[in-house]
């Protein structure tokens, strides 16, 4: 099931649209979903920033810093995840962006979900997920980040 | 329109909705009509003669031979690689004794970007989209046992493509096979990587001056190999329409076919070695009609714009894949009947060689037996439907020959497009097929969304069965063994040799000599895929995409 996250009645209502990161790790070069998931997310009215190919954690957590974002979507298809997705936490940690939304998708298999789950991946969107589906999580599970 | 059919399908009104509130296209999009009739063929201009001729002759819309399938059935050849060496030879001996008829090799994401195993970037990757080749060492191993003076080896490779099909000559040279009895094919098509596949490694200008490097080397030495084997199958996996895919891919022979003549090759000395290959998607006989005019289009192409006078300039040949984008997570089994449509819109649009997916393929590398049936799968088409005793049966059906000549169309259209932006490198800096792919890629998924489209199992008509199927194990062994083996070639080869053989490979990169003599001679002195790529990454650069969303 999907994790949800409670209301908080403590936190300011949001000022501001969504921004998400939309981030390709590793050698993957299948950028359909990717770029997909991003008009996607832009037409429900979020800020979507876009990687592009080829990203190392450090690079990931670099750019969720700078811009600021309250979601981070991996998408992966080389079925490198289980050794990428921990090193992209440790690097989001390090860079103290522990309240970052993170989900994923790609060909990630079932048996794999509750591991990367566990690490701290809030939803893994599999292959044949409504776009719907997708951005509704994140529209319900984004994070207040950036109240001014 | 689309409102109409928001919903559920198993909602009566999907079903009785009156047929003019209905929107009947192929998955493309493109408009299909109730009937077709010989006014259609009327309307087109329809010429026997000059439009399809019989099988065998110009312009070949029937297909490239006059016996097709009566006189050899197209060459069952399954792409496969995984783990190590050791695995995917093991992979090849099973599907040889299946009765597979040519081999295939899939090379993992580190050798497909010119990296060894132990490359940093290469970190959790090696073996998951096909086999690891760092060295000779991988390659001896990978075709240990396979008679390569008699199988076909088709090798989907494009960035490093030079330097590994350097290591397949030099393996098959040290079993004392001459490189002019090889025959199989190179992908090598560098174009659809800067557009779809994103498996490039150099700048586009040098990336085409390495493919006419090797059009121009088996042109030379190599008379029975396919130097090319230019790719529609990516752009249509990354989203395209069949259109697209096929003007996309013709637009991409038409570059390849330039840069040769400009290296001063004569056009019926190396067309005949230009080869293609296709996606086939589920709309049948839209798919039938991209074959039909793709083989129409190229040997107009050849004769009538490059001057070809050898019939064979003029053959499309392909290969062609089912369309692993097709393929649901959701009840797999569903996937073996998609591929047998997929297969047999191959075959009726006359294919030289097919791959066919295993059901498995949306969730995990295929196993041994999801690969048996897709094998199968091309078998049953071949030896029990019957559809191979005659050449070309739908020829003359109002429909598929519209269909055809729409698709032809539309074709030299986008060629029009390509040309007013300066032509296909032009065009990738200017991100003009990457956005055409993307918009293409989220048409769909939203006419997925709207039930527009429907693909049983995920918008429509689902199950909460999990699937049952068998999933494919990988040896944990493999990953530690080819890094040993990788330790082990660094550590016994003979330093001054591998030393002045990438020297010398420097050398003729930077002075724009043909690079394949001095890659056959790296590859036997044992540098490894990644001391290559790195030696000419320094002379070539590093390519930088436009990221285009």
């Amino acid at each position: 099931m999907l994790n949800t996250v409670e209301p908080n009645a403590e936190v300011p209502p949001r000022v501001g649209p969504i921004r998400v990161l939309i981030a390709k790790p590793g050698l993957d070069g299948h950028d359909r979903g990717a770029k997909v998931m991003a008009r996607a997310l832009r037409d429900a009215g979020m800020e979507v920033i876009y990687t592009g190919l080829f990203q190392t954690p450090e690079m990931i957590a670099r750019a969720a810093l700078d811009e600021d974002v309250d979601v981070i979507g991996l998408s992966i298809l080389s079925g490198a995840h289980r050794a990428l997705f921990p090193r992209i936490f440790q690097e989001l940690r390090a860079a103290g962006l522990d309240d970052v939304l993170v989900v994923a998708g790609g060909t990630i298999p079932d048996e794999d979900v509750a591991a990367l789950k566990e690490i701290g991946v809030a939803a893994v969107f599999g292959p044949g997920t409504p776009i719907e589906t997708a951005v509704r999580f994140i529209r319900e599970n984004a994070p207040n980040r950036s109240t001014v | 329109m689309s409102q109409q059919f928001a919903g559920d399908p198993h909602d009566p009104r999907y079903r009785s909705a009156p047929p003019e509130q209905r929107e009947f296209t192929t998955i493309s999009g493109e408009p299909v009509r109730q009937t077709y009739t010989p006014a259609d063929l009327a309307a087109i201009g329809f010429d026997y003669a000059r439009d399809l001729n019989d099988p065998g002759h110009f312009p070949f819309t029937r297909g490239v031979h006059e016996t097709m399938y009566r006189g050899k059935l197209w060459t069952m050849r399954m792409f496969a690689g995984f783990g190590s060496a050791e695995e995917t030879n093991a992979r090849f001996r099973y599907l040889l004794e299946h009765g597979e008829t040519g081999l295939s090799i899939a090379f993992d994401l580190p050798t497909l970007y010119g990296r060894d195993t132990d490359d940093p970037l290469a970190a959790g990757e090696f073996g998951k989209c096909g086999v690891a080749v760092a060295s000779l060492a991988d390659m001896e191993i990978l075709l240990e046992g396979i008679p390569l003076d008699e199988v076909t080896t088709s090798m989907t490779i494009n960035g490093p493509a030079a330097a590994i099909w350097a290591m397949y000559i030099a393996a098959a040279e040290r079993r004392g096979i001459p490189r002019a009895q090889l025959r199989g094919t190179l992908q090598n098509d560098i174009l659809k990587e800067f557009t779809a596949q994103n498996e490039y490694i150099f700048p586009p200008a040098p990336s085409m001056r390495l493919v006419t490097d090797t059009i121009e080397f088996a042109t030379r030495e190599m008379p029975l190999w396919n130097s090319i084997s230019i790719s529609g199958y990516h752009i249509r996996e990354a989203g395209s329409t069949a259109t697209e895919e096929l003007a996309f891919t013709l637009a991409d022979g038409i570059a390849y076919v330039e840069a040769a003549l400009e290296r001063g090759l004569d056009i019926d000395a190396f067309a005949p070695r230009l080869s293609f290959f296709f996606n086939c998607h589920n709309d049948f006989f839209e798919e039938i009609a991209k074959f039909r005019a793709a083989r129409r289009i190229w040997a107009r192409l050849m004769r009538d714009r490059f001057g070809a006078k050898s019939e064979r300039s003029c053959w499309m040949r392909f290969h062609t894949q089912t369309a692993g984008c097709s393929l649901t997570a959701q009840e797999p089994e569903n996937n073996i009947i998609r591929t047998t449509i997929q297969a047999l819109a191959g075959v009726l649009g006359g294919t030289q060689s097919l791959h066919t997916n295993s059901l498995d393929e949306a969730l995990a590398l295929p196993s041994d037996w999801a690969v048996r049936i897709a094998l199968r799968t091309q078998q049953i088409i071949a030896y029990e439907s019957g559809v191979t005793n005659a050449v070309d049966p739908l020829a003359g059906s109002y429909m598929v020959e519209t269909l055809t000549h729409e698709m032809e169309q539309r074709v030299l259209a986008i060629f029009a497009e390509i040309e007013a932006l300066g032509g296909v490198i032009p065009a990738i800096e200017q991100g003009y097929f990457q956005r055409r792919i993307a918009d293409s890629a989220y048409a769909y998924e939203q006419a997925l969304s709207d039930q527009r489209k429907i693909v049983v199992g995920v918008n429509a008509f689902r199950s909460d069965e999990e699937p049952h199927i068998p999933f494919l194990n990988m040896d944990p062994k493999g990953e530690e063994r080819q890094l040993e083996r990788l330790r082990r070639v660094r550590a016994e080869r003979d330093p001054h040799a591998w030393a002045l053989a990438l020297e010398r490979l420097e050398r003729v990169t930077a002075a724009r000599e043909n690079v394949m003599p001095a890659l056959i001679d790296a590859v036997n002195a044992y540098a490894t895929l990644g001391e290559i790529t790195n030696t000419m990454r320094a002379v070539l650069g590093e390519h930088r995409a436009l990221v285009v969303v």
